[in-house]
């Protein structure tokens, strides 16, 4: 039996409307529904944060909330991030540094960084590790992702303090 | 995950009502982070779930003297560890609040959600237990309060009757010189359960040479998240001191019942107390000289 809603929010910027089933995941809405696969489904229980976005600004797994509930929220997923002429800083960084290797636990791990950048402009590697203890590679030994997030650091101070 | 019906109130009364007149299994949904994954599990069966994130009560985080702190039952942990009164006087809630799973799970998961899925491995358990929390429930019947202590009746069985709800969980206001802490034992720092832990709350008279009042509160070493009060009774009007939180311990230590699991044996578990036991003790009675 359908028993379909309406969910209407902001998904990186553009207002969407779109119809999910009760049970649905916000990734499996994402993924399946929105054509957004940037966000993996990894553990699919909230380990592995393979699949992180931002709701209203805030980090969250999006395996553990029901599409539903993004009702009237604002979401970002890793879509959001570059637009059409350049890529995000934390992008651009983990491509420089050499921050992944497969590149499936990429996306969660560059939205992770997003929100720890936007709160925290300068972190200490203690803080960079303790915020993405969350986010599991498996791949790169977690060296190169670290130096990815200060190289992001550094990117966006220099673009806050303009061309030189 | 199996099919059900989804309903999202506003106000307590509209829950209750939904709750009265629904058949079948009903579930409320604060932040999901352990409901999800037992729906998903096919551990738990529910026809309906109510989200309950829409009602302002269970949302709001508030403190004043007379009430102590309110926090609502939906309230996420990263709410809770960035409120000026708790980062201020309940420093046991902070402990448990920012070591709960990872920053993406502390912006979902709820002190409240914690509480009603009753684990005897609640880390938000322990730290209100030892602060001496009353839950706030709701029902067609009308409203009770529940002390944290009786709360929790089984592994993932709460005293909740058909038809109540959580609204808040309300812990009283610090006495003067009293300090609390939350410690626990994990493999890793974050992202783990907790093998052992342990909440205490010390409050210690003007000249800080003598204990006043304590509460300890063990976790994950018995079917519930369990009072020790033989052994928070044996620090009153006591000097604090090694030798006293050492006895603590070891009464601590005959209180719990323990298993083996795939996190750590009986044995383990029991050595850990007495460890726990001492050094929460010890923070607790140096936050408590700290704030006098």
């Amino acid at each position: 039996m359908s028993n379909k809603r309406v969910v209407s929010s902001t998904i990186n910027g553009q207002q969407v409307e779109f119809l999910t089933e009760p049970q649905q995941s916000l990734l499996e809405c994402l993924r399946d529904t929105l054509g957004l696969t940037g966000s993996k489904e990894g553990c699919n229980d909230g380990n592995c944060g393979a699949c992180s976005v931002l709701i209203n600004n805030r980090l969250v797994n999006a395996c553990l909330m029901l599409g539903i509930e993004i009702d009237g929220k604002d979401v970002v997923t890793v879509e959001g991030l570059a637009n059409v002429h350049e890529l995000h800083p934390v992008q651009e960084a983990f491509v420089l540094e050499d921050g992944l290797q497969c590149g499936y636990c990429t996306p969660g791990f560059i939205v992770a960084t997003k929100a720890l950048l936007d709160r925290n402009a300068n972190p200490t590697e203690d803080e960079i590790r303790f915020w993405l203890a969350g986010n599991l590679c498996r791949c790169t030994g977690y060296d190169k992702i670290v130096r990815s997030v200060r190289l992001a650091s550094q990117l966006m101070n220099d673009a806050k303090e303009g061309p030189q | 995950m199996k099919t059900f019906d989804y309903e999202a109130p506003v106000t307590i009364d509209q829950t209750i009502t939904m709750m009265s007149k629904t058949h079948g299994q009903i579930l409320l949904l604060a932040g999901g982070t352990d409901l999800l994954v037992q729906l998903r599990s096919g551990n738990k069966d529910v026809d309906l779930v109510i989200d309950v994130k829409g009602i302002p009560e269970l949302n709001q985080i508030s403190y004043d003297e007379l009430s102590g702190l309110i926090i609502g039952a939906a309230v996420p942990c990263s709410q809770i560890y960035e409120s000026q009164p708790v980062l201020e006087k309940f420093p046991a809630i902070i402990d448990a609040a920012t070591i709960i799973g990872g920053k993406a799970i502390q912006n979902r998961a709820s002190f409240g959600g914690n509480l009603c899925n009753a684990s005897p491995s609640g880390d938000a358990i322990g730290a209100m237990m030892s602060l001496g929390a009353i839950c706030n429930v709701v029902g067609s019947e009308g409203a009770r309060n529940i002390p944290i202590e009786e709360f929790c009746i089984a592994p993932g069985k709460n005293a909740l009757e058909t038809g109540e709800m959580l609204i808040s969980i309300q812990i009283p206001s610090p006495r003067p010189n009293s300090g609390s802490h939350y410690i626990r034992f994990t493999p890793r720092a974050e992202m783990d359960i907790a093998v052992a832990g342990v909440g205490a709350s010390i409050e210690l008279d003007s000249n800080l040479d003598q204990i006043l009042s304590a509460r300890i509160a063990l976790v994950a070493v018995a079917p519930t998240p369990l009072l020790a009060t033989e052994a928070a009774e044996s620090l009153i009007g006591q000097e604090p001191s090694g030798p006293i939180f050492e006895k603590a311990a070891n009464i601590a230590k005959q209180t719990i019942r323990p298993i083996t699991d795939v996190r750590g044996s009986a044995s383990q578990r029991k050595h850990l107390i007495g460890v726990l036991t001492r050094r929460c003790l010890d923070i607790a009675v140096n936050r408590a000289v700290q704030v006098s």
